[in-house]
């Protein structure tokens, strides 16, 4: 089950490393019961690397520790972790870490059961991100939908704030740090960071003009330097302390170390989180861990990032490619948060860009015109196709008009939007010529 | 008026920002639970009490697909039809849930007011499709058959139920 860990080495984790099945570093409710109680969590060394970190170790020490161990952000980016809290400016008397719960990418649903099973990890993470920029306040940005999780995770933070791990003079050090949950209220955007700290603020949820940056003065939340982190990445930072950075990058590769939680979807024997070091490949990922394509199937198209990454066609060769920021990349798609949605030879990939397209039509913001209109455009396009009434203009136009909204606009949604389109136009052009008749009908004249 | 009857929340939402604009969507979702859909009037009053325009109010709750401007059904079902979902069969899954309720394609509200249906995104609960939430509440690895049974027992709970099925 996956409790299988493949232990790194480090030059080539997923070939010579010696199968063995270790504990979850993150999804560590798989492995202890009821470690959403607080007392469990602290029973099994919760809250001792917040410990650690506010009574052994300097905020810049902190910072070293997940700079050398090369956390990488798990919200979509990549970004290291280590680096951006090293942006802060340290003289700001107002300084906020927020924590990224949106979790809307559809294919998405990792940070929910770490939320709901695992919170006071990502709480302590929080905290220890909030003491190495020596934050006044945390913000965890709950998704509307969270209604319940939120509601039970503001007990969890209570019962922080009663053992001095939150709040007032944390573990008397004289740092204080209350930590809030907000909730959304449905709408993809405000995962974006920039919108989310426009929502929280309680201004229309839509992206800002950077510069200046969530971490520089003037760009963060009330406008005061800001850490916006996911919650994942969080939840890797109190093993991380204790551990150290060399035992986090024993784990995964060089370039992409530790665990990563992959979510996965759509056609798949066995869906659901999986915790697995990065560098593993696609094909240990879907056929040794998730069980494979039901009903015998054949693969046909793998989304690595949920909607927002290009469609990768399920060859051998990227069956074999190691699962990392880098080599996604290379195959011409992004890890991201590593929503993967599994396709099967009878998926109708215009359909399934239709789909995505929608949801991006749906979920663009407005504030950009190229946006606004050019995912309306590619919508009302998949429409007429699928309605039967495309025709080769359509296809031209699914490549043009994506021309129109890349680079020109404020957010990566406007990029996001024309991922699945030009993926599968140009990767299942035939499909696509189906139905608009420009394909030999199919043994029509036999 | 809210002010008076949820003195002590309101207090609680403003205690977590350090201004008063920032306690607009908790205050929504307040008004919301309150009054069941946020007309005009509950718009101004939420703009009242965080200090802001009611243009500004009414722009954020257009903006997110939680607040209603309009009432809906008693039991608010939101079914997510989004990719993941849909190569699990939720698309289906939605229609027969429509047509049981004897509502159209595309959802809607039923005539005794009991039931609203709609489509919605992803609500990061792929791997448990299909599935839908209920007041904002999750209904998870769901077919057609187990969800007939839930909205006899919603019927049930709104004290309408008794007789109508066999
Ligand atoms: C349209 C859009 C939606 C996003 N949604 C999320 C989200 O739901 N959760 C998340 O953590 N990051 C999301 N991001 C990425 C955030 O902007 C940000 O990069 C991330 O929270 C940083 O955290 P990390 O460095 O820990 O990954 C989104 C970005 C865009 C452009
Ligand atoms: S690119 Fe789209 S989603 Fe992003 S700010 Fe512009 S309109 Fe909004
Ligand atoms: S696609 Fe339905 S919950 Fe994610």
């Amino acid at each position: 089950m996956p409790g299988a860990w493949l232990l790194a080495d480090a030059k080539d984790p997923h070939r010579n490393g010696v199968l063995k099945t270790m504990t979850h570093i993150l999804l560590r409710n798989r492995d202890i019961a009821d470690i959403w109680q607080f007392d469990t969590y602290v029973a099994n060394g919760g809250y001792d690397a917040l410990k650690r970190a506010v009574n052994d170790l300097s905020p810049d020490e902190v910072i070293q520790i997940v700079s050398a161990a090369n956390l990488r952000g798990r919200g979509g980016a990549g970004f290291p972790t280590g680096r951006k809290w090293s942006f802060i400016p340290k003289d700001a008397p107002v300084k906020y870490v927020t924590v990224n719960a949106d979790e809307s990418e559809p294919g998405t649903f990792k940070d929910r059961e770490l939320l709901e099973k695992n919170p006071h990890q990502v709480i302590e993470g929080a905290l220890i991100a909030a003491y190495a920029i020596q934050a006044t306040a945390v913000y965890i940005y709950c998704r509307g939908e969270f209604w319940d999780l939120a509601l039970a995770l503001e007990e969890r933070i209570e019962e922080a704030r009663q053992a001095n791990l939150a709040g007032e003079d944390i573990l008397g050090s004289g740092w204080s740090c209350p930590v809030y949950v907000h909730l959304g209220a449905g709408a993809y955007i405000c995962g974006e960071e920039s919108a989310l700290l426009n929502s929280v603020q309680g201004v229309l949820g839509q992206p800002r003009v950077r510069p200046p940056f969530p971490a520089q003065v003037g760009g963060g939340l009330y406008y005061a330097p800001t850490v916006v982190n996911n919650v994942e990445t969080l939840a890797n930072a109190p093993w991380i302390i204790l551990n150290g950075a060399d035992a986090y990058k024993a784990i995964g590769t060089p370039e992409s170390p530790g665990p990563k939680i992959f979510c996965m979807s759509g056609h798949v024997e066995r869906p659901g989180n999986y915790e697995l070091p990065l560098g593993i490949t696609f094909r240990e990922l879907i056929y040794d861990q998730a069980g494979g394509i039901p009903n015998g199937k054949k693969l046909k198209g793998i989304l690595p990032s949920g909607a927002s990454g290009p469609v990768l066609r399920a060859t051998e060769e990227v069956l074999d490619a190691p699962l990392t920021y880098e080599s996604v990349a290379a195959l011409g798609s992004t890890l991201g948060s590593a929503s993967f949605i599994l396709m099967d030879e009878d998926t109708d990939m215009v359909w399934a860009a239709a789909k995505m397209t929608h949801f991006f039509r749906h979920e663009s913001c407005g504030k950009c015109t190229p946006c606004r209109e050019g995912t309306y455009w590619l919508d009302t396009i998949y429409e007429r196709i699928l309605r039967g009434e495309g025709t080769a203009r359509d296809l031209e136009l699914l490549e043009k008009v994506p021309q129109q909204i890349m680079g020109l606009v404020l957010c990566a949604l406007g990029d996001f939007a024309c991922n699945p389109v030009l993926s599968t136009v140009r990767q299942f052009r035939d499909e696509y010529e189906q139905y608009i008749g420009l394909a030999e009908p199919v043994a029509a004249e036999a | 008026m809210l002010a008076e009857k949820h003195a002590e929340r309101i207090e609680k939402i403003f205690a977590k920002y350090p201004d008063k604009r920032s306690g607009v969507m908790a205050l929504l979702y307040l008004a919301q639970e309150e009054y069941g859909w946020l007309s005009e009037e509950v718009l101004r009053e939420v703009a009242e009490l965080c200090d802001i325009d009611p243009t500004q109010v009414r722009s954020i709750a257009g903006f997110y697909t939680m607040y209603s401007e309009k009432p809906k059904g008693k039991f608010w079902l939101q079914v997510c039809t989004d990719l993941p979902c849909a190569l699990r069969g939720a698309d289906e899954f939605f229609s027969g849930l429509c047509a049981y309720l004897g509502l159209g394609e595309r959802g809607g509200t039923t005539e005794d007011g009991l039931f609203t249906v709609e489509p919605v995104m992803c609500l990061a609960a792929c791997d448990k499709a299909p599935m839908l939430q209920c007041n904002f509440h999750y209904h998870e690895n769901l077919d057609l058959e187990k969800v007939k049974m839930l909205v006899e027992q919603w019927r049930a709970e709104a004290g309408q139920g008794d007789g109508a099925v066999g």
